[in-house]
């Protein structure tokens, strides 16, 4: 999978748990970056992603996560 | 690491175009708009087969970011839902999946909860928020960590027993906190079995061990639920047949401490929106079945009643033979079963009748409808000939094309996606929850046979050359009571279920209903109907209050009055009348206060009160647009006359 496959399944994972279409997703966007992006979205975040991509991202990997970056180095290393 | 597949509505049918629909519902609310067309829509893409994601994004665009009248449920109060969820451990979007399962079945619900491991606290605190909320229904859900408490693996049995009962015990007290509060609905969900275990195969050996005192506490907390007429949440039960790792991810555990992972969110959700849509009578009452290729194999008009794949010899005969005996095990516990078929109707009755595997008997079925006309046509015939809602019917149809047209003529019948296996449909039946009850009563494993003597007595209304010879030749007997403990769940039951022949559908629970018995100034009246075919059981409620202040003569208002519609077009009503206005005489009233009130199913009874004699009376606090309050004088009341013998029941 490319990682403009990624980022464009993200858009529509994004568009749907914010409510926005207007979100522009780079590496290095994060939690700060995105008004409403708390730590209970952050779980929504991560649970549509197993579910989109049908992967398990494991406690470590969860620790490791900073920015969409990390997440997309994630996928594409599981998917 | 691959994800374990997620517990997934696969019943559900994905409508055409969801995402798009979604972002023009999102437009239409953020715009002008009327309510209750976008909750028309929102209720239509609730009933998609949706996934964690699309829960949350119908969820998202529903809450956030507007007014609470955004989106309106057109029946106002009578659909709403106030849930409470004390938790033990993080909710998540749990809550959202409750809201979407909700909105499927038509309710509305606004949930209140506390930070998790809060909830007790509140119960606790009349000035918390929890009081404020003042919840319809309140969700106990307790994570196994949590049940174990300090609890050693390796304890004496005695210690693991007295410490599970003081679990119970303290659950038991929370329970009726809850019920003295606001006389509300409450739900108790069991705890995940999602510990490892110690020895293996014969864990019970280690009383302690925390695998097998969760098994034991579930096992307690059932009887003690049952006993409390509390309703189980068994997620237990379903992560057993889901599998573990979809009901509980031990990273969002440890990430988040949030018991149930969120894969298994819709799912969950829609459990807990069906045992409160069974509290308040919404689960589906009738199953229709289409006949070829669904209940048999084969088509009967070609291939002969030698020619079907029915019972032993076949793989798919047996498994045909067991959607029967799924369907027969319904009936036996109150479901009513009609038949719809694309058929001649000589040739689907002798496949009944001549085939020697057939499970199902014609007895077993209360409509049969084999004919040409199209399926949809037929569904209202049903519907109006059992007197059940379109909206309490199931339609199992194996065919594709059929099930698209009712769905679309008639999208308020649940039709749902068939697995191709026969073999599999039983559990599809199952899986989606449509005939969920939380009460089991006499009348429930008599009802197939009641309304299979119904067909007996339509067709000897048919013969009968008038009405009134008719009536008599049923020798019919009511016989009332006031309420008691005993036929308490029927009552409520009744109370809770009747739409149509319901005066004002007034729903109470069952604590409310038990405060009436001792209740001095409260006349509460049930009533049973007998006649040469069989006992109907309780069929009628009358509920009617001391009007406090009124000048003399004293009225009693009659604020519930509900019949069965298996009754209907006997007379009841009168003979009934006559019992209620003798009684309040007795307790010294002059006057009935009769009140109608309008509801989308009770169109049927507007005219009651007026029919039975009452004059309209100024009462502008309870008269309601396209209602009815009318006043009877008791003082020159004369009984009306009925063909219906009366009697006081035998005391219990």
């Amino acid at each position: 999978m490319t990682k403009a496959e990624i980022y464009a399944a993200l858009a529509d994972i994004f568009e749907d748990l914010f409510g926005r279409s207007d979100l522009v997703l780079k590496p290095s966007t994060s939690a700060k970056d995105i008004a409403g992006w708390d730590s209970i979205r952050q779980i929504d975040i991560i649970m549509a992603v197993e579910q989109r991509f049908q992967i398990k991202l494991t406690t470590r990997d969860l620790d490791r996560l900073t920015n969409l970056g990390d997440l997309v180095k994630v996928i594409s290393r599981l998917a | 690491m691959r994800l374990h597949g997620a517990p997934s509505l696969y019943w559900l049918t994905e409508p055409p175009e969801w995402r798009d629909r979604l972002r023009a519902l999102r437009a239409q609310i953020a715009g002008v708009h009327d309510p209750a067309i976008a909750w028309r829509e929102a209720m239509a893409l609730a009933k998609a087969p949706l996934d964690f994601q699309r829960t949350v994004a119908l969820d998202q665009a529903l809450q956030f970011g507007l007014g609470p009248d955004a989106v309106r449920a057109p029946s106002g109060d009578r659909h709403a839902v106030r849930l409470a969820i004390l938790s033990t451990s993080t909710t998540g979007r749990l809550g959202a999946a409750i809201r979407v399962a909700c909105l499927r079945r038509g309710l509305a619900c606004t949930l209140y909860e506390p930070d998790y491991g809060q909830g007790l606290q509140e119960l606790n605190d009349p000035q918390s928020g929890l009081y404020r909320f003042a919840p319809t229904a309140v969700l106990f859900a307790t994570d196994a960590r949590t049940a174990i408490g300090g609890l050693a693996p390796v304890a004496q049995a005695d210690e693991a027993h007295s410490e599970r009962q003081a679990f119970v015990a303290r659950l038991t007290r929370a329970w009726r906190r809850a019920r003295d509060a606001w006389s509300c609905q409450v739900i108790q969900q069991t705890c995940l079995p999602l510990f490892p275990s110690l020895l293996g195969e014969n864990e019970h050996l280690l009383a302690a061990s925390p695998a097998h005192f969760i098994a034991q506490l579930n096992a307690d907390l059932r009887l003690a639920a049952g006993e409390a007429g509390v309703d189980i949440l068994g997620v237990d039960a379903h992560a057993a047949q889901d599998g573990m790792a979809v009901w509980h991810d031990a990273a969002l555990w440890f990430g988040a401490k949030q018991e149930i992972s969120a894969t298994a969110a819709p799912l969950y959700g829609d459990l807990v929106a069906r045992v409160v849509a069974a509290r308040r009578g919404l689960s589906a009452k009738g199953l229709v079945l289409d006949l070829d290729n669904t209940i048999w194999g084969g088509v009967v008009g070609d291939d002969g009643v030698a020619g079907l794949v029915l019972g032993p010899g076949s793989a798919a005969g047996e498994a045909y033979l067991s959607l029967q005996a799924y369907a027969k095990a319904l009936a036996a516990r109150g479901v009513v079963l009609a038949v719809c078929s694309k058929n001649d109707e000589a040739v689907a009755r002798s496949a009944f009748a001549q085939h020697p595997e057939m499970l199902l008997r014609l007895d077993d079925i209360a409509w049969f409808a084999a004919n040409w006309q199209d399926k949809a046509t037929n569904l209202r015939a049903i519907a109006k000939g059992l007197n059940l809602g379109l909206d309490s019917l199931v339609f199992v149809d194996d065919n594709p094309a059929e099930r698209d047209l009712v769905r679309r003529e008639l999208p308020m019948v649940s039709t749902p996606e068939l697995p191709e296996d026969p073999a599999l449909v039983p559990q599809c039946l199952a899986d989606a929850g449509y005939f969920e009850a939380v009460t089991v009563t006499e009348e429930d494993r008599a009802r197939s046979g009641l309304y299979r003597s119904n067909a007996v007595r339509a067709e000897l209304e048919a013969q009968a050359t008038d009405l009134e010879s008719y009536l008599a030749d049923l020798q019919m007997r009511l016989s009332w009571a006031p309420f008691d403990p005993i036929n308490l769940p029927r009552i409520v039951q009744l109370i809770n279920k009747t739409n149509q022949f319901n005066l004002t559908a007034r729903r109470m629970t069952q604590a409310q209903v038990a405060d009436l018995i001792a209740a001095p100034d409260v006349l509460t009246l049930q009533f049973r109907l007998r006649d040469r075919f069989g006992d109907n059981g309780i069929i009628a409620v009358v509920i009617a209050h001391a009007v406090a202040d009124a000048a003399p003569p004293a009225s009693y208002r009659i604020d519930t009055w509900l019949m069965s519609c298996r009754v209907l077009g006997r007379g009841v009503e009168s003979a009934t009348l006559n019992v209620v206005a003798a009684q309040a005489l007795v307790r010294g009233a002059g006057r009935l206060i009769g009140v109608y009130r309008p509801t989308e199913r009770n169109g049927m009874v507007a005219e009651h009160y007026a029919k039975l004699g009452f004059k309209p009376c100024e009462a502008p606090d309870l008269t309601e647009e396209g209602g009815f309050v009318g006043a009877l004088d008791l003082d020159d009341f004369t009984p009306r006359p009925t063909p219906i013998a009366i009697d006081q029941m035998a005391s219990p």
